[in-house]
């Protein structure tokens, strides 16, 4: 510093730590979301771009998927924001005990939203180098396979350390609520995929 | 053991932290061993410092810079005369892919974004980067991913397939080897870094401002890497998306641009250029930004209708996002897409244009001197004025299509991106100089250059205008006689030597100002922005105590005293978070120490992207390596916490 300092305000007593747009990681993952999403948009775009040229959608004389395994799995996913929320309120109070018995249920979920989405693979009734529709909808899913998965190794990963000393750390706490927040976007982001995979190829025949 | 809930209400206060007892060269000592790099090669690997970074992106991306350079006085070595044979066609395919593709990936983006990291903590008074070591990872990334294009260049197996990389040139039928793999996969490398310094900046400027340095006080070279590192992040997932399907069409089979299977080749064009018209903007708005800074402290008064300027940088990165068909008149569209494409690109002027109103009526309003920065903004605005309307011209379909694919073309946007983005870089380079290295840069030298290259670059472009409308084509390797297009080539190629020894000059410049330039004073321009009140160079803390800032100007505001707060820890790297629109002091935040593990991962990465051109399979083995180091760089490397929260 070339001036001489002029002393104002002492900051020592400000928290170390805050929830929500007062965290900085929170901006980075609402920066990594943006991202995300825009892949996603971007996906979508192509989708259309592709049915645009075609007579019907599915393209004859290709059946829709099946849609048992991707209801069930939208069910699943939709279900587990239930826990989700529960580990998210949780963390905002601080509660670090239910946290960390919370934790092990998300992990198991994803899971079971894992081996769901290895049926859906199987339900697609067309490979991805078939035409340009099956690659459409194999990166639809892919793309979004590989959210879950990285959510999963996130979330197993965050479990491991909440058992920890470091659990009663609220920075950890404030990492546990992103964690949340996070999920969230995941299965929001399953909705249109999920109707553009399994409805809008039945619905223009 | 405390709980959660109690550690969150009591922080401990028996630390040392700044504030009137603990000031000046003590304060400097304990700050600077906290902020220091580990010794040795591996601490110097581990730096996770935002001025190591920025630094090694601005070097890199010269060095990039030069190669490419190279590679333009081959081709117009090639060009100067008709029927010329020095280089085969293919060969002059393979330069003119890499010279485009590293001007564009690997030069433009990368410098300003190096610009940016360097530059933008010490301009808003804070003490590092958001994510340091996200933004360390990203420059190894980009680091390998051009080297991943140079090495394949100089095996022989670089692509060939123009900047743009258009199937079906690109895809399985026509696109044999590696070439187009290895351009699709440099695509993705650099949109990973940029993707993540794009992330850096934006949660820097919009937590981490100096306390008082509210939105409407921001330098405008802020706000320009706001609105820059916002189209990264909404421009840049459509190339990553789109390269990686052409990837999946060579690789695994997949359809996207066949048409025989209902795909579509016009798919990869809108994808492309719905990243790569914005992607102009994101090297041309960063540089209205240093043209900005230059030109309020060389006209010694604040710039003009600040807020008009802002609003077109928030404009044009908006109204970017609308222009990308515009590349595409020659495919066919509907009579409505022309008019509104049309309309969309004309438009797009009209906030630039007021930009460059508000800075000759700062230049006319102040008491302007003339020293090499001021001289590249005025090159700047007499060339990028021409590119401009150029480009407002094409904006008409029938002239684009008579146009289209041509000398023209060519001209026109050489003139917007050197114009437009290398001279200001290159007045950038010579106004933080003194910041970065803490010596001047030659003054008799610096003007030489700029004349020679200013003077050089309008002999070796301005013809090409000619060339283009009596109908020379781009990317064809030779030219016949006897159509009138022997003089404006040759001409071109005068010039482009002229700039080739200019650079050469300002790298002498740099080079010798860094070994035995004039010793530079804190605020050797009499700069009024906040990276002017640290020393030059800046400490690895940048600043001793943060700063409160109380106008858009403060060092002109000053007087003798700054003032600042005060209370942050010295012992572990702590920032200061401040609220997004009024920047009040809100939290502590603690910032990361050097690691190994962004190097690592990116290795890990690196491996897996590698692998993945020759087979599918390495991007489901390669994740295992990426996961564990990212793991690792996460995990808390102490058993139990600190009484306070470190990143280590």
């Amino acid at each position: 510093m070339n001036m001489r300092p002029t002393f104002t305000r002492d900051v020592a007593e400000l928290p170390t730590h805050a929830f929500s747009y007062r965290s900085l990681t929170w901006w980075g993952i609402i920066g990594f979301m943006v991202i995300e999403g825009v892949a996603f948009a971007m996906a979508i775009a192509a989708y259309f771009f592709l049915m645009s040229q075609e007579q019907s959608w599915a393209p004859q004389p290709w059946e829709p998927p099946s849609f048992v395994a991707g209801t069930l799995f939208t069910i699943v996913m939709l279900l587990s924001e239930i826990p989700n929320t529960m580990v998210k309120k949780a963390a905002e109070s601080y509660d670090v005990g239910r946290v960390r018995r919370l934790m092990p249920w998300i992990v198991a979920i994803g899971v079971l939203l894992l081996i769901l989405r290895g049926f859906e693979f199987n339900s697609l009734n067309i490979l991805w180098y078939e035409n340009a529709y099956g690659s459409i909808l194999w990166t639809l899913l892919l793309l979004h396979t590989v959210h879950i998965g990285t959510d999963w190794v996130d979330t197993v990963v965050l479990w491991r350390l909440m058992k920890t000393p470091h659990g009663e750390e609220p920075r950890r706490l404030v990492d546990t609520d992103e964690n949340a927040l996070y999920w969230r976007f995941v299965w929001l982001t399953w909705l249109p995929i999920y109707a553009l995979i399994y409805w809008v190829p039945r619905l223009f025949r | 053991m405390t709980s959660a809930l109690e550690k969150a209400k009591a922080p401990p206060t028996n630390v040392p932290r700044d504030g009137p007892d603990l000031t000046g060269a003590e304060l400097d000592d304990k700050l600077a061993k906290t902020w220091s790099n580990p010794p040795g090669f591996i601490g110097w690997l581990s730096s996770v410092d935002h001025k190591d970074i920025g630094r090694r992106y601005i070097i890199t991306a010269l060095v990039f810079l030069a190669l490419a350079g190279l590679l333009a006085a081959v081709i117009r070595l090639q060009l100067s005369r008709p029927g010329n044979d020095f280089i085969s066609a293919q060969r002059y395919n393979e330069i003119f892919t890499m010279h485009g593709t590293t001007m564009m990936f690997l030069f433009a983006v990368p410098v300003m974004q190096g610009m940016q990291i360097y530059l933008t903590p010490l301009m808003l008074g804070t003490r590092s980067i958001a994510f340091p070591r996200l933004t360390a990872f990203s420059f190894w990334m980009y680091l390998a991913g051009g080297s991943l294009l140079w090495v394949a260049f100089i095996l022989n197996i670089g692509p060939d397939i123009g900047w743009f990389a258009y199937p079906p040139l690109s895809g399985p039928q026509f696109g044999i080897g590696k070439r187009a793999d290895i351009w699709a996969q440099m695509v993705t490398f650099t949109e990973i870094a940029a993707l993540a310094v794009a992330v850096s900046l934006t949660a820097t400027i919009l937590k981490q401002r100096a306390p008082g340095m509210t939105l409407p006080r921001m330098p405008i070279f802020a706000w320009a890497t706001l609105v820059t590192s916002l189209m990264v992040i909404f421009s840049m997932p459509s190339v990553a998306l789109t390269s990686s399907m052409l990837l999946s069409d060579r690789l695994v089979g997949t359809q996207f641009f066949n048409p025989a299977e209902r795909g579509d080749v016009l798919l990869w064009q809108h994808l492309f250029w719905f990243f790569a018209h914005p992607e102009v903007y994101i090297i041309f708005l960063p540089a209205t930004g240093f043209v900005s800074e230059i030109v309020a402290t060389f006209s010694r008064r604040s710039i003009v209708v600040y807020p008009i300027i802002v609003l077109s940088l928030v404009a044009t990165g908006i109204l970017a996002f609308g222009l990308w068909v515009h590349h595409m008149f020659a495919t066919g569209l509907p009579r409505v897409g022309y008019s509104f494409y049309t309309a969309a690109s004309i438009a797009v002027s009209v906030p630039t244009g007021l930009q460059i109103f508000a800075w000759i009526a700062t230049i006319w309003e102040g008491r302007p001197k003339m020293q090499v920065p001021m001289l590249y903004v005025i090159a700047f605005i007499i060339t990028f004025v021409i590119g401009g309307l150029t480009g407002v011209i094409i904006a008409a379909v029938p002239l684009d299509l008579q146009l289209h694919d041509t000398y023209f073309i060519v001209a026109h946007f050489h003139y917007v991106l050197i114009g437009g983005a290398v001279f200001p870089l290159l007045g950038a380079i010579t106004y933080w100089f003194p910041k970065f290295t803490g010596r001047m840069m030659s003054d008799a030298l610096g003007k030489t250059s700029f004349w020679m290259i200013f003077l050089g670059f309008q002999l070796a472009f301005f013809p090409m205008h000619i060339a283009g409308i009596y109908g020379m084509p781009r990317r064809v390797y030779t030219y016949p006689a006897g159509m009138g297009l022997e003089l404006p080539n040759l001409l071109s190629s005068i010039g482009s030597a002229v700039v080739a020894a200019a650079v050469l000059l300002f790298v002498i410049n740099m080079v010798k100002s860094v070994l035995a330039g004039r010793k530079a004073k804190p605020n050797p321009w009499g700069a009024p922005g906040l990276e002017w009140v640290t020393s030059c160079p800046p400490p690895r803390y940048n600043f001793a105590h943060i700063p409160v800032v109380e106008s858009r100007t403060p060092l002109w505001d000053a007087g003798e005293t700054m003032q600042v707060i005060h209370g942050l820890r010295v012992e572990d790297r702590e920032l200061l978070l401040t609220t997004v629109l009024s920047a009040e002091p809100d939290v502590r935040e603690p910032s990361a120490k050097p690691a190994p593990w962004p190097l690592i991962a990116a290795i890990a990465v690196t491996v897996m992207f590698v692998c993945s051109i020759f087979s599918p399979w390495a991007v489901l083995f390669g994740t295992v390596p990426a996961t564990v180091a990212l793991v690792a760089w996460f995990w808390p490397k102490s058993p139990v916490p600190d009484p306070e929260p470190t990143i280590s």
